[in-house]
């Protein structure tokens, strides 16, 4: 359905904000200044922190070599894309990230900086800035360790211009975490019906199931965009203890970790032997898709 | 009382949260600069528990880069050099405990200054010959018995060995806290103030009051606390034994009045506990040395408080047991008898029993008798307050590795809800057999006497105490 706040003009590296769509803008507007009630609307948002910090920290931890264990994130620079009220973009900064976190609505940066504002050492690690991503493009090209998009490609207006954006301020074998929800059956049942309609577990209007990315086709864009999907794993909501698991099934929520490909072709060990080679390619034939 | 154990029992899980974010008096708002220094957690009371739990937090690996202090009202003590003399405090440590102090590496110190690991624990009652007896299969050490000043010292070594992380604030008592609104109105500081009696001030994160069974931190946070004055006080001295012996047993007996512990400090020493009415008490502190000792032999020794009718009954009772349980009736070991009392380690205190209904509040959390406090008799006291210090650095460790705020409810209710769980039965069983035992009406004392002896036979509910 065509609305008339929608804007849907697809120039990829135009200064529009081309992938934020200003209907979602302006549901967020309305409830910029609950972010931080822990038992308030974000209350689901608060308690996803509890898996999906562990889940970037292991991840970008597994793939590094030097870190100290007292601050685990050191050194790393990410992007937090619709950061909102920081929610995320806090614990980050915590784990010892430089974080950059934007987001279109002003008064959810506002919210954001006067939280952060109390802590010294948060204050000096996370930066926010009222923008769309592509605004940031031109000034941070591969600029960003990591970008982390959580709860968001729900609600862009253009995905695939969203990744293009994202693998250009990504360093080469930088990580792109993503946490969104799945378009199905079940996820228009429990995800909007129950979820908005009758539990409240999310504000009624947040989300709109045509907006859902089921998990193939963002593999799909983020594969044909210099991205190589990494793991994909499900996530389960409880609404009566309101906390997060994971679960093999990603027919509700989902979290994706996929890491740009890097500026030279991946090299291969010149010196293995004929028999292990074969059982190399066949193992890579699995995992790839 | 039951109505009491309902009202301790942990409240339901969802709603009350809102009632642990108080509505107190408003922080004012600084700017950064002159905003007093931040920390990420402060513990208010530098005793044995409250020292630990800054060690502990000191070590961790995850609180590396956090900033703790310690709130401690009385001046630093040199404790490099131990007297020859034991002091006359002295606590039973578990070996669950001595892990808590491994993990901030205080035991070691401990070990090397001294202790005295002890295999058994002897409990009989004066009214009759009901017994029980304590000790591990594998013939380990049930516990040891270490002096409490041993304990601070080596305690005081760690956190001198954590100073970049843990600032220790002797002479600094804590006169007045402001609590933080609830996280989202975000007009005004969301940290907790405190303010020490010389004018200084600190924010933090997250405060821990381990300051003791009439603590501030409680009081001010408006915590209920259930609490019950004793009709009895404690009386400790250091004795010195008649011959040279193994000593490696933790003697305990229930006299109507109280009971007198016994508990092994070298192979010629032992530590007095004897908990007793308060008059009694102070007779025995003001009765010469030569009385006192003889008093003390009396009470372990003496018979004069059995009844033929229990005598009869009781060994009738254990004569069943036998038939049907042979192992069930241990051998009773004979205590030592005393020679002489240590000049000048005579001393009592009041007893009493408390347990706050909550351990947490958005940013506040309770440890040690703080959060509870119990009875002598079971030996348990600081035991309790170590296993709250292994499960809040849990937590908080997790917290921290998560880059959660610590000050957080939702980690702080775990600790709260697996402490209470834990504690909240073994006070309420003190308490129980405090009263059981304080009485020479012959039906309870067959009571506990059947009980007893019921309990020494049966391994399933031994092992659980």
């Amino acid at each position: 359905q065509l609305s008339l706040f929608r804007f849907t003009v697809k120039r990829p590296f135009s200064t529009s904000h081309s992938s934020v769509d200003s209907k979602e803008m302006k549901k967020f507007q309305l409830l910029a200044h609950k972010w931080w009630d822990e038992e308030g609307e974000y209350a689901a948002l608060h308690s996803m922190n509890d898996i999906r910090v562990p889940f970037i920290r292991d991840t970008l931890l597994s793939m590094s070599s030097n870190y100290h264990l007292g601050n685990p994130l050191s050194g790393i620079k990410i992007l937090d894309v619709g950061c909102g009220g920081g929610l995320l973009s806090e614990p980050l900064g915590r784990l010892g990230a430089s974080v950059t976190g934007i987001d279109p609505v002003e008064d959810n940066i506002r919210t954001a900086d006067r939280h952060k504002s109390f802590d010294p050492v948060l204050a000096k690690r996370i930066q926010y800035k009222s923008s769309s991503l592509e605004e940031i493009v031109e000034e941070s090209m591969e600029t960003f360790d990591v970008i982390v998009a959580s709860e968001v490609v729900e609600h862009v207006a253009d995905l695939e211009t969203f990744i293009k954006c994202c693998s250009q301020v990504l360093k080469p074998e930088g990580s792109l975490f993503v946490t969104t929800i799945n378009k199905t059956q079940l996820s228009y049942v429990l995800g909007i019906v129950v979820a908005e309609k009758i539990r409240g577990i999310v504000p009624e209007g947040t989300h709109e199931w045509e907006k859902f990315v089921p998990p193939e086709e963002l593999e799909r864009l983020l594969e044909s965009n210099g991205f190589s999907v990494k793991t994909v794993k499900g996530m389960l909501y409880n609404p009566l203890s309101g906390s997060w698991s994971w679960m093999e099934s990603t027919s509700l929520n989902y979290a994706v970790h996929a890491v740009k490909s890097g500026a030279r072709p991946q090299s291969h060990a010149t010196d293995t032997p004929p028999e292990t080679d074969i059982q190399q390619r066949r193992a890579t034939a699995g995992t790839a898709g | 009382s039951s109505a009491a154990m309902a009202a301790l029992r942990g409240r339901a899980l969802l709603g009350p949260l809102g009632t642990r974010l108080r509505a107190g008096p408003r922080a004012p708002l600084r700017s950064a600069a002159s905003a007093p220094p931040l920390y990420d957690v402060v513990v208010s009371g530098g005793g044995m528990v409250g020292s630990a739990m800054a060690a502990v937090l000191g070590h961790d690996i995850h609180f590396h880069d956090k900033k703790i202090a310690l709130l401690e009202a009385g001046p630093r003590k040199d404790y490099d050099h131990m007297p020859d003399s034991y002091s006359n405090r002295v606590s039973s440590i578990s070996p669950g405990s001595a892990t808590v102090l491994s993990s901030c590496g205080a035991w070691d110190h401990v070990c090397s200054l001294r202790l005295k690991p002890f295999r058994r624990m002897q409990v009989w009652d004066a009214c009759s010959e009901a017994m029980i007896v304590f000790e591990k299969d594998d013939l380990d050490d049930m516990g040891y018995i270490v002096e409490n000043d041993v304990i601070m010292s080596a305690l005081t070594k760690q956190l001198d060995a954590v100073a970049d992380r843990v600032e220790v604030f002797y002479r600094s008592k804590a006169v007045g806290y402001t609590w933080p609104l609830p996280s989202h109105s975000c007009d005004t500081s969301p940290w907790v103030q405190v303010e020490l009696a010389d004018g200084r001030r600190l924010q933090t994160k997250l405060l821990i009051g381990a300051d003791g069974h009439n603590s501030v931190v409680r009081k001010e946070a408006e915590i209920k606390n259930i609490e019950h004055q004793y009709d009895q006080s404690a009386v400790v001295a250091t004795l010195h034994l008649s011959e040279a012996t193994d000593n490696n047993v933790a003697w305990q007996r229930f006299l109507p009045t109280g009971p007198i512990a016994l508990l092994p400090l070298s192979d010629t020493a032992s530590s007095l506990v004897w908990s007793t009415s308060h008059d009694h008490a102070s007779e025995l502190l003001t009765m010469n040395e030569e009385s006192f000792v003889d008093s003390i032999n009396s009470a372990f020794w003496s018979n004069i408080n059995h009844s033929n009718f229990i005598d009869t009954t009781g060994a009738m009772f254990r004569s069943a047991i036998s038939l049907l349980k042979p192992s069930g009736t241990a051998v009773r070991q004979l205590p030592p008898s005393v020679a002489k009392v240590d000049p000048e380690s005579r001393a009592m205190f009041p007893l009493g029993m408390g347990h706050a209904t909550e351990y947490v509040q958005h940013r506040v959390a309770l440890i040690g008798d703080a959060a509870h406090r119990v009875h002598p008799l079971a030996g348990q006291g600081v035991n309790l307050g170590f296993g709250d210090i292994a499960c809040l650095a849990h937590h908080l460790s997790t917290a921290a590795f998560s880059g959660s705020d610590l000050g957080s409810l939702k980690h702080l209710l775990k600790f709260e809800t697996e402490r209470q769980r834990h504690n909240v039965s073994l006070i309420a069983a003190t308490d129980v057999l405090k009263r059981l035992y304080s009485t020479t009406l012959a039906p309870l004392v067959l009571l506990r006497t059947w009980g007893l002896q019921a309990t020494n036979a049966l391994p399933p509910v031994k092992v659980r105490i």
